[in-house]
């Protein structure tokens, strides 16, 4: 398409909807940039907002002090690589099997594997948490994980990708003699990393993003996720401070904040592709 | 051995470990719920008898159990449409050759990606009551104060818009997708006969659209049921349970009261609720969207 698609806006009527899109996303924006202000000024400034107002670094460094982010730093990130790993060689595995395997029982074990799509464990976490205390791994970093290493969305989204693979690639694989596992991770793998990349910005970024579950499940600094330290940081009595909150708030986010501004297309994409069933 | 049965029990063997984890962690959950919601609570030298329905007899007289299921209706009424119209309006916007559609697009779609937990502390200053920016906004203009969280009135308001600014960018990115996706010799031939872009819009587009807005439908309704995160931060279900959606209160009720049995059958309803969804996806509404 280009630029003289016939519904193009033209003349006062573009002029108006540029204004009113720019005014939404500016709407859209505000929180973040407001945070933003917030963290880099002095707490007199948080609600009074002046082009001369000094810049300052104390929120982050007062926030890094109150509170033991740099453990929740390393906790997250030990969180989102177990669970990342784990789901891929997992996924890996099932959806070679659905794409090119002919078994009993496939049609009823894909469809189980698909419930999950709905009852995430999300919903399911007072029987999760009987679970987790049965097998002994209360407050810890697996037992955040545990529940979604093996997600239905993955196996479905590789499935679809190895299923577009030709069957003759696979064939010429057999016929040098590689075993299955041996076709899988020569031939299907490589041929699937577009997949792998969108689905691993998603992973990645929900893991980073999840609460309730990590909240339930950990008790003490060793195990406690990013999101879950903050919450315990924002809510202590300690009188609120919100430059401060809102320092801690921007750390927390920062990474894939970042990760999102170099790699806008790709997790656009990543998102996107997650959707299209 | 023969290839037929070679190849069923590689099948199996390579399905084994994610069907374990599957079953340990949501298909033996899913039912185990069901049997709890029909024990009483385990407690230090009670273990958990069967008490049939006495759990759901609890629930039908628990006035917070249908207020934390009517504020959710509203949530998701509350949501959904006003975040389906809004991502349309983004993606149409974001498809028109605007001036710096880029960034528009990113800052559309930039609350998808960060935490829930982060953005709820921001917004909770946004909603404090007197120094918070919307009061002082309002101060501005001369308005009453208000206590926007700390009101029955409006505390699921509050969190209905963070919801709705959260949700739009992220349903706008499959909007745009099949926007772009739609071949342009339809807006030509639109053109020819003479179609107004409102016409070109309601009559060619938005049916084109039908099996994108399926999808975001059944996403958003599961995402009214599942996402309590800015609950948890900025209301913690109050003032009065004025903003108690239902996994909060199962949430309340298993971790809070720790009475298990009865968060169970809690749980069950919220199950079936996602069952119905799924029901209502599958069987009813796919069969009339797919026309393509």
């Amino acid at each position: 398409m280009e630029a003289g698609t016939p519904y193009q806006p033209k003349g006062a009527w573009l002029a108006l909807e540029t204004v009113a899109a720019w005014l939404l996303a500016i709407l859209w924006i505000l929180p973040l940039a407001y945070a933003v202000w917030t963290a880099f000024h002095p707490g007199e400034y948080s609600t009074r907002f002046v082009l001369t107002a000094p810049l300052t670094l104390e929120n982050f460094s007062r926030a890094w002090a109150a509170a033991p982010f740099a453990r929740y730093f390393l906790n997250t990130f030990i969180l989102v690589t177990m669970v990342l790993a784990c789901q891929l060689v997992l996924c890996t595995l099932a959806a070679y099997a659905f794409a090119r395997y002919e078994f009993p029982g496939r049609g009823l074990a894909f469809a189980l594997v698909l419930a999950q799509l709905m009852i995430m464990p999300d919903v399911l976490i007072v029987e999760n948490y009987k679970t987790m205390s049965k097998l002994g791994l209360l407050d810890t970093i697996p037992a955040i994980a545990l529940p979604y290493v093996a997600s239905a969305f993955g196996i479905f989204l590789l499935r679809q990708t190895f299923k577009t693979v030709p069957k003759e690639l696979d064939d010429a694989a057999r016929v040098e003699g590689a075993g299955p596992l041996e076709t899988l991770w020569r031939v299907y793998v490589p041929l699937a990393r577009p997949t792998y990349l969108a689905y691993g910005l998603v992973s990645v970024s929900f893991h980073w993003n999840n609460f309730l579950w990590p909240l339930i499940v950990t008790n003490s600094v060793e195990s406690r996720p990013l999101t879950v330290g903050l919450q315990v940081f924002s809510s202590s009595d300690q009188g609120i401070d919100w430059s401060v909150i809102c320092a801690a708030t921007l750390m927390t986010s920062a990474p894939l904040l970042i990760g999102f501004l170099l790699f806008q297309r790709q997790f656009v994409q990543g998102f996107m592709r997650a959707g299209i069933k | 051995m023969n290839r037929r049965s070679m190849s069923a029990i590689h099948g199996w063997l390579l399905l084994l470990p994610a069907m374990a984890f599957l079953v340990l962690f949501t298909h033996w959950p899913a039912l185990s719920t069901i049997i709890d919601s029909f024990y009483s609570t385990p407690k230090a030298r009670r273990p958990a008898r069967f008490v049939g329905a006495e759990n759901y007899e609890q629930m039908l007289s628990d006035p917070v159990f249908w207020q934390s299921l009517s504020n959710n209706f509203w949530f998701a009424v509350g949501t959904i449409p006003t975040s389906i119209g809004l991502a349309i309006l983004m993606a149409l916007w974001v498809n028109d050759r605007l001036i710096g559609r880029t960034a528009l697009r990113m800052a559309f779609f930039t609350p998808t990606i960060l935490p829930m937990i982060a953005v709820a502390n921001i917004w909770l200053f946004f909603f404090t009551p007197q120094y918070g920016l919307l009061e002082q906004v309002r101060g501005i203009f001369s308005m009453s104060p208000q206590n926007w969280l700390g009101s029955p009135d409006t505390a699921l308001l509050a969190v209905i818009i963070v919801a709705i600014w959260k949700e739009a960018g992220f349903f706008m990115i499959f909007y745009l997708a099949a926007l772009q996706a739609m071949p342009p010799s339809l807006a030509e031939a639109a053109r020819i006969e003479g179609a107004s872009r409102w016409t070109f819009f309601r009559r060619v587009q938005l049916p084109l659209l039908m099996p994108t807005t399926l999808f975001v439908l059944v996403n958003a309704f599961i995402g009214a049921f599942r996402t309590i995160d800015h609950i948890v931060v900025m209301t913690r279900g109050g003032p009065d349970n004025a903003s108690a959606l239902l996994l909060f209160h199962i949430y309340t009720v298993g971790f809070s009261f720790w009475d298990t049995g009865y968060a169970a059958a809690l749980t069950v309803v919220l199950l079936a609720i996602l069952a119905a969804i799924a029901f209502i996806q599958y069987g009813v509404l796919e069969r009339r969207v797919h026309y393509r």
